[in-house]
């Protein structure tokens, strides 16, 4: 049984002030300028970026019909998404006043497909929504980041913030940590990057993979030896929307390099 | 004992505020309880000794301490060690045995806004921890001896 009493509130509340306070509002970085010069130079040439080949899926994807579907996403976006707003692409994840929740990138793929196309619905993260996922946030790719971070989203910034600077796992870190302490020193051979948002979906050096943002965030939280949020839960959807937040500016990179 | 009995209770109220499950409710059976007198644990955990040779290979292993991750350490032949800590050469001339095992168990006592992990944290303190590693310490007692061994030689 824990009993609160005024010193530990108050000390809790100064343990919590800390970060705050140490916190310079330095300049957002992408991840590109902390991964190897030759994992830019990968990134920057369309032949060598493995991630290519899943903006390549996923075109096939949206200019075709699939089996299960009634149209392509092409006979309404254009072929090969010339139709496309990519200003509104970069405002993803965003608020649906609707909804009352969350919808990144991938969830409005997925409602468009199945409420459009009569589709049928794809787990999260599909290797199918990832693919489109990667492909639309490509046709965005130089557009400047840029979330909402007024009216309703203020809210739940603050919460995904509280996630970013809650500890994880046994290895005991949180976000806040390695991405806003130590950005630009050593983990071993690597360094650690702001942890920011705009190259997602990235291909990862580490897996081979081409990965999302939420997915990203899951495989730290293991990393950490901690149980990773599940996949649609409020806890992922509000810490991916508060990553990408500090994105806001940096230019879409999509599919990025990543370590 | 002091300092210990009212450290754990104000940090459990501080996770439970910030409204985030503890890993465990009851302290393992084989966990040894330690004391921090003088920000500092004088005595061995679990009145263990610990093994030099044992602690250079934990130190280094990237399952079990993997200190190299953060921290340069007097080691031929490793290329990718972190920055994040301070190098660890010298170590023992700067610290007693008793001060490096209080950093090594759990250097939340010492600042608790430190990156570090406890090696031997209190588990019921962990946040969130995967199924696998629920009431499990990150390194055993006798690891952790094993380490403050090794690093005791840094001199």
């Amino acid at each position: 049984m824990i009993h609160f009493n005024k010193t530990s509130l108050l000390f809790c509340g100064l343990l919590l002030a800390i970060p705050a306070a140490a916190a310079v509002a330095g300049e957002a970085k992408s991840g590109y300028e902390y991964i190897r010069p030759e994992s830019r130079a990968m990134q920057d040439d369309d032949f060598e970026n493995p991630g290519l080949l899943t903006v390549e899926q996923g075109q096939h994807l949206f200019n075709n019909k699939q089996s299960d579907a009634s149209k392509a996403c092409a006979e309404c976006h254009g072929k090969d998404g010339t139709g496309l707003n990519t200003e509104n692409i970069a405002r993803y994840p965003v608020y649906s006043e609707n909804a009352a929740e969350i919808v990144t990138l991938q969830k409005q793929i997925s409602r468009c497909r199945v409420d459009n196309t009569a589709g049928k619905t794809l787990p999260t993260d599909h290797p199918d929504l990832v693919a489109l996922e990667t492909f639309v946030r490509n046709r965005a790719i130089g557009e400047a980041v840029n979330v909402q971070t007024d009216g309703p989203m203020t809210e739940l910034l603050q919460k995904g913030e509280n996630l970013y600077r809650t500890r994880y796992g046994l290895i005991d870190m949180a976000c806040y940590h390695c991405h806003d302490l130590y950005p630009g020193q050593m983990i071993r051979g690597q360094k650690i990057s702001q942890g920011q948002g705009n190259g997602f979906p990235a291909y990862r050096l580490d897996s081979g993979e081409i990965t999302n943002l939420h997915q990203r965030i899951q495989q730290c939280l293991t990393l950490m030896r901690a149980e990773p949020f599940a996949a649609d839960s409020e806890d992922i959807k509000l810490l991916g929307l508060y990553v990408m937040s500090r994105s806001n500016g940096l230019t879409i990179e999509t599919p990025a390099v990543r370590y | 004992m002091q300092l210990h009995k009212t450290f754990i209770p104000v940090l459990l109220a501080c996770s439970s505020l910030s409204g985030v499950a503890n890993g465990q409710d009851s302290l393992p059976d084989d966990y040894c309880r330690w004391e921090v007198v003088d920000y500092a644990i004088g005595e061995p955990l679990c009145g263990l000794a610990g093994n030099t040779q044992r602690g250079r290979e934990i130190v280094s292993d990237s399952s079990r301490g993997n200190c190299l991750a953060c921290h340069q350490l007097p080691i031929p032949g490793v290329e990718a060690y972190g920055t994040i800590g301070p190098p660890l050469a010298g170590i023992a001339a700067r610290l007693s045995v008793p001060q490096i095992r209080l950093r090594v168990v759990d250097t939340r006592n010492i600042n608790p806004m430190s990156i570090m992990p406890g090696f031997y944290r209190d588990p019921r303190l962990i946040n969130r921890p995967d199924k696998k590693y629920r009431g499990r310490t990150f390194l055993t007692a006798q690891q952790v001896e094993d380490v403050i061994a090794y690093l005791a030689t840094l001199k």
